[in-house]
């Protein structure tokens, strides 16, 4: 399950991404009518069909897992964070539609049109993401429902929606989806460009997913921080556990790096930065922060992954918003010229976009370990009664593994065709 | 009608959505791995052509179908998914292989056409034309004849392997041979000429397999499942009656060559066997324990899917028109 999600995190954040560099290409070749600006479109455009498929393919299989695999959660959610789906799936209808227009429209829709096609497909992607964000919020921060005899009665629905948890964890996602696109976007032209394939689509190519990399790179701080006094307020033992945190104290410094050794409470090589805890997760340098320590031992939750991948994620979050902003400072510093070294960088960093997303995804669900739905229910119990959950899992993974390794050879493929016909 | 009726009524409706739309592009498989003759690629050409730009939409009911049932029926889908994991599994594998070799197949780079990787995803992606509306169609018949028993506390068992009973694969072979009879029929529609006439040839092929099919169907549906024949041949016997006048009309217009009438009939006789089917069906999402009463979700998540059914669909229906039209009407150009 964790691995068909993580799989599905991949597409879905192209799915998000892509169509609206597509968008912003077709745009461009609008205003300018330089050529380059529709071959990449085309290109983006064919390679959001290809991701749109198996995007659309790995979240039916989820559907159908999350009723294999957790029926217990089903019984128990469905009704909860059914809405959410629900307005997912009217989106992801509306995107399936004008996908197909906008594929195979080019030469049946007026130019105008034609981009115009393609903007509910950008929307309707990000809106879907952000509703399944919705669903998630819920799990993290269950609100309006009532519980009787383990079935859940009197569901306020409105109540899912307002979940305080639901905006700042949708903007969060959301960035970090135009992040890991607009960095990988960038390197494959990069790479494309070391190999002496210096013209004017790699060119753009390559400043059009910077271009969305750093903006987006830039803003997620921000939004960071928003989480951070989220989790502080609804998931205390969250926070801890990506701060390697044991003891309850006031002042709480933050760690930079470290090892956590769980046995003995105390981490090993870190950095501490004093106040610096108390003050991002509520503004007030001096505030206590609660450790570990304050919550059983069976309601903790993994604090070497938590930690680790937490690290990870704010280490790469960080790196790609200094390398977006050096390039474009070099470019224009060098009058659009982008000494090797730089392209060098952009090819090096292009995994790190998605390396954050997915670090930051274990960081929300292990962190909310045991729970799956916080407080509320744990995971132990939601799982499937059925023994031979193997057999679903050997077979899921599998179909990833095929369906990654068909997908990485097309996109090459589509790369290459694109060279060619140049 | 109660809340849950009206949340029953709009799966259904999601249902026959599904099956007249995807249920031709699962038959568009069918008849990709059976095309024969001196125009086997141009029989190809035209399904790609005419699945291309819709299939996926199509596909997105399926979603719906299953977002409003574990929305608004948790408890039965819970239980679907459980009982049924074996041939929803095969079914789901199918779908995903699916839809990939299919757009896989498309975008195979047309300078590296070694025919072969574009025969191998062509193999797999009309395999699993053929298995997935199957497997579907045997699920239906396995909460239709009693084999799944849901006890009070919600503990799901089955007695044998309710999808292998002689009903499920009776259903499951309806299931796939509707498909196969829809796509030939439609694209009569979009082709011309010699093209033409072998999907007309298909379309009697599948016409009469249909026919055979559904009689056969009727001694299986009285011995394994009574309740549902009782409702077939009482309550829902107009729209049995309707749905195989519509049926026989079909055959009649494409022998004709009548073919849009041919297409417009066929496909009410599609609607007009699923809603036969969930009216004599009626109160049971699985019968016999559990009643569309007894799995609905409390009436605000209720309330709420209803309620979004006439804005999303107001959405949704005006971009399937601008799809279609775009890509199947007669002046194809909005221009």
């Amino acid at each position: 399950m964790e691995l068909s999600l993580g799989f599905h995190i991949v597409f879905a954040a192209l799915g998000i991404g892509m169509p609206l560099l597509m968008l912003i290409a077709e745009g461009l070749h609008l205003r300018t009518g330089a050529v380059h600006y529709r071959e990449l479109a085309r290109t983006w455009g064919k390679a959001t069909a290809l991701l749109f498929v198996v995007g659309a393919v790995s979240g039916t299989a989820l559907s159908f897992e999350l009723g294999l695999l957790w029926p217990k959660f089903m019984a128990f959610a469905g009704p909860v964070v059914g809405p959410a789906f629900a307005l997912e799936g009217y989106a992801f209808l509306i995107e399936a539609i004008f996908l197909g227009l906008y594929l195979y429209g080019w030469d049946r829709l007026t130019p105008r049109q034609h981009w115009l096609a393609g903007v509910p497909v950008a929307v309707s992607g990000m809106l879907s993401g952000v509703l399944v964000v919705g669903a998630n919020a819920w799990m993290q921060s269950p609100r309006g429902f009532g519980e009787v005899f383990g079935r859940v009665v009197e569901v306020d629905t409105f109540a899912t929606f307002l979940n305080p948890s639901w905006i700042p964890l949708a903007i969060h996602s959301t960035l970090s989806c135009y992040i890991a696109v607009g960095f990988a976007v960038a390197g494959v032209y990069a790479i494309g460009m070391l190999r002496g394939r210096d013209d004017a689509y790699h060119r753009t190519g390559l400043v059009l997913g910077m271009a969305l990399g750093a903006v987006s790179a830039i803003l997620q701080p921000l939004s960071g921080d928003r989480v951070a006094k989220l989790v502080n307020q609804t998931q205390p033992a969250k926070l801890a556990a990506m701060e390697a945190h044991f003891h309850t104290q006031a002042g709480a410094p933050i760690l930079v790096g470290g090892i956590p050794d769980v046995a003995r409470s105390e981490v090993h090589y870190g950095i501490h930065i004093p106040k610096g805890l108390s003050f991002l997760a509520t503004g007030d340098p001096n505030a206590v922060i609660r450790g570990l320590e304050d919550f059983p031992v069976d309601e903790r939750p993994n604090v070497m992954l938590c930690h680790v991948a937490f690290q990870v994620m704010v280490g790469a979050g960080f790196a790609l918003m200094a390398l977006g902003a050096g390039f474009f400072l070099v470019r224009r510093f060098r009058r659009g010229e982008l000494p090797r070294w730089m392209l060098w960088a952009v090819a090096l960093a292009a995994p790190l976009g998605f390396l954050a997303l997915e670090a930051g995804w274990i960081v929300t669900e292990a962190g909310r370990q045991p729970w799956i739905i916080y407080g509320v229910m744990r995971t132990s119990d939601a799982v499937t009664p059925r023994t031979d959950v193997g057999v679903t899992l050997a077979m899921y993974t599998a179909l990833y593994v095929f369906l990654a390794v068909a997908l990485i050879g097309l996109l090459r493929g589509l790369a290459k065709k694109r060279l060619e016909a140049a | 009608m109660s809340l849950a009726d009206l949340a029953a009524a709009a799966g259904v409706v999601a249902m026959v959505a599904y099956a007249v739309l995807a249920g031709a592009d699962f038959g568009g498989g069918v008849w990709d791995l059976l095309a024969r003759g001196p125009r086997k690629s141009e029989q190809r050409a035209a399904i790609a052509r005419a699945m291309g730009p819709v299939w996926e939409a199509n596909h997105v009911w399926l979603i719906f179908v299953v977002v409003v049932f574990f929305s608004a029926f948790p408890l039965a889908w819970a239980a679907y998914a459980t009982a049924l994991a074996a041939p929803l599994r095969i079914a789901l594998l199918g779908i995903a292989l699916r839809g990939v070799a299919f757009v896989f197949r498309a975008y195979v780079p047309h300078h590296q056409v070694e025919s072969r990787a574009e025969d191998r995803w062509g193999a797999i992606f009309g395999a699993t034309s053929i298995v997935t509306p199957f497997m579907l169609g045997a699920c239906v018949g396995a909460i239709s004849s009693g084999g799944l028993h849901v006890a009070t506390d919600g503990v799901v068992s089955v007695t044998g392997t309710p999808w292998l009973t002689p009903i499920a694969l009776a259903m499951g072979a309806a299931g796939a041979s509707l498909c196969a009879w829809l796509a030939a029929v439609f694209l009569t529609v979009e082709s011309e000429g010699a093209l033409q006439e072998d999907f007309r040839d298909k379309a009697r092929l599948a016409g009469a397999v249909v026919l055979l099919g559904a009689a056969a169907t009727v001694p299986f549906t009285r011995a394994g499942a009574p309740h549902l024949w009782n409702g077939l041949v009482g309550r829902a016997l107009p729209i049995v009656i309707a749905g195989t006048l519509a049926g026989g009309l079909a055959y009649a217009a494409v022998i004709t060559r009548r073919y849009r009438i041919a297409r417009l009939l066929a496909a009410a006789q599609v609607v007009l066997v699923i809603v036969g089917w969930a009216v004599a069906q009626h109160p049971f999402l699985i019968y016999p324990d559990v009643t569309i009463a007894s799995a609905a979700a409390p009436d605000s998540t209720l309330r709420f899917v209803l309620w979004s059914l006439p804005f999303g669909l107001g959405l949704v229906l005006p971009s399937f028109w601008l799809l279609f039209r775009v890509f199947k009407g007669d002046a194809s150009r909005l221009t």
